[in-house]
């Protein structure tokens, strides 16, 4: 199936067609939906934070904000703060990709002359990216992201290893694809480190996840309360191990490039990464978003409904329950491994399948069911 | 390919396959993980997904889908390997066909 895209002013390529109203702030929230109301075919991503922080907590605001807007799915920007300073600081690190982007402060203005202001800009913005065309594109244009969520045993024997079977594919045709999920690697860590290409990249993902491991122990924290997750339990995962498992299970079996932190775009050209994520779903997938993901994988076991109001994510089963029951938030559905109807390498087409169609244009059931989870990932409490 | 008028993209033709009530990731996994509903003192066939060989044995108690099946006895303290990988430690004795799960077996790590 030929894939059409949309090129964007830096050669990297998008599947949607964004004009994004994007607050700095929680208190530019109000502002930006109303532009969004006023413009047809913008989409406001609202968020809760953007005040008083600071250290490397502030520098992953900036580049979860910086790398939202400069993501291949967004056409043009229109940035809203309360403050000139850090607007102008996320709109110029967009403006780096080339893409129009504009940034409007509140104070000395108001709601109301932000917003009239800001809507011109939005409307002017909207009528030019309404006619960019979608044109060819390859394989190795995208870069696609994997992570799952409310797993089960289903997940690890069905939707793990057919996302596994498609990475392997996405990754010889030249594509690259992220997964993270840090904490979720506890009993297989050294799974992923045996598949590091180099010692500096193993060493980077040994840091990576030591430093989690550490930071959860220095709170005196016992995870066994939440990892598994009550609807792991459900699903039948006994142990952290077990899940850590499954999870690894969708990264399939090529080696990794490189070890990126949280929202970090890659560096070493196409190929499979990690990247440090919390294993929250809205927060691991709105940090990939950043980091230039186009497209989500979401292998689900107990049902899963998250979306990304950028990134189109696509959720498959293999738990015939979870397909039945929740059929409107299933893309894939996989349950023909457990029954033994079908074989990995079907189930492999069919999601290739349906990320082709996704790319092409077809909304997710995410995006129909209109799931927009835009959270950012705090490192911690704001000053 | 599936229309439109479904929301799932459409899988290939149904093929005969051995009945099955479990499946196991891979040979000398002490578990296997049922994909139906089953039931105590039912006889369960169970397929190994590595080689496709097949495991007939007798659930001692009800299991749901997606809940592991023991397939071989253990002691107390005994390391349980599942994807041919250790997933934890028996907390208490393992009979053949128990059901397996937070009640028996925790993890190594917290």
């Amino acid at each position: 199936m030929q894939l059409y895209g949309y090129r964007r002013e830096n050669g990297k390529v998008g599947v949607r067609n964004y004009v994004v109203i994007l607050p700095v702030d929680d208190i530019s929230n109000a502002a930006a939906e109303s532009v969004a109301n006023n413009v047809q075919g913008t989409l406001a991503l609202p968020h809760a934070y953007g005040r008083l922080q600071y250290g490397p907590d502030l520098d992953l605001f900036f580049k979860t904000m910086i790398g939202t807007g400069s993501n291949p799915n967004v056409a043009a920007v229109v940035v809203i703060g309360i403050e000139e300073n850090w607007s102008k600081r996320i709109a110029d690190g967009i403006a780096e990709t080339g893409k129009p982007v504009s940034y409007f402060s509140i104070e000395r203005n108001g709601d109301f002359e932000t917003i009239r202001a800001a809507s011109w800009k939005a409307k002017e913005y909207v009528h030019w990216a309404s006619e960019l065309q979608r044109e060819p594109i390859e394989l190795s244009d995208l870069t696609v992201s994997i992570k799952c969520g409310e797993s089960d045993t289903t997940t690890g024997l069905g939707s793990c290893p057919t996302v596994s079977e498609a990475v392997d594919r996405l990754v010889d045709a030249g594509a690259t694809v992220f997964f993270g999920e840090t904490p979720e690697l506890t009993g297989g860590e050294h799974l992923i480190s045996a598949r590091a290409a180099n010692p500096e990249v193993r060493a980077r993902f040994e840091t990576i996840y030591q430093n989690y491991v550490d930071e959860i122990e220095g709170t005196g924290a016992d995870l066994l309360g939440s990892q598994p997750t009550q609807g792991n339990i459900a699903g039948g995962l006994s142990t952290i191990e077990e899940k850590a498992l499954g999870n690894i299970a969708k990264t399939g079996s090529k080696e990794i490039i490189g070890a990126l932190e949280m929202a970090e775009a890659p560096t070493n050209g196409p190929g499979l990464y990690f990247m440090d994520t919390s294993s929250a779903a809205a927060e691991c997938i709105t940090l990939m978003g950043a980091g230039g993901a186009v497209v989500h994988f979401f292998p689900t076991g107990q049902g899963n409904v998250i979306g990304n109001p950028i990134v189109p994510v696509i959720k498959l089963t293999a738990n015939q329950i979870t397909a039945e029951t929740m059929s409107e938030h299933i893309d894939v559905d996989v349950s023909g491994l457990l029954s033994r109807e079908i074989n990995l390498s079907e189930a492999g087409d069919d999601l290739m399948e349906c990320l082709f169609r996704t790319v092409n244009g077809r909304m997710t059931c995410a995006e129909v069911l209109g799931h927009k989870e835009f959270v950012l990932t705090r490192l911690y409490r704001s000053a | 390919m599936s229309n439109t008028s479904s929301a799932a993209v459409a899988i290939g033709e149904k093929k005969a396959a051995v009945k099955h009530d479990f499946l196991i990731h891979n040979q000398g996994d002490h578990v296997g993980v049922a994909t139906s509903n089953i039931k105590a003192g039912a006889k369960v066939i169970g397929v190994y997904m590595d080689d496709e060989t097949t495991v007939e044995l007798v659930s001692k108690s009800d299991i749901p889908l997606g809940h592991k099946i023991a397939l071989k006895a253990m002691e107390t303290g005994t390391p349980v390997l599942k994807y041919g990988i250790e997933i934890g430690v028996t907390t208490q004795p393992w009979e053949l066909g128990d059901y397996v799960h937070t009640h028996n077996i925790k993890t190594q790590r917290w």
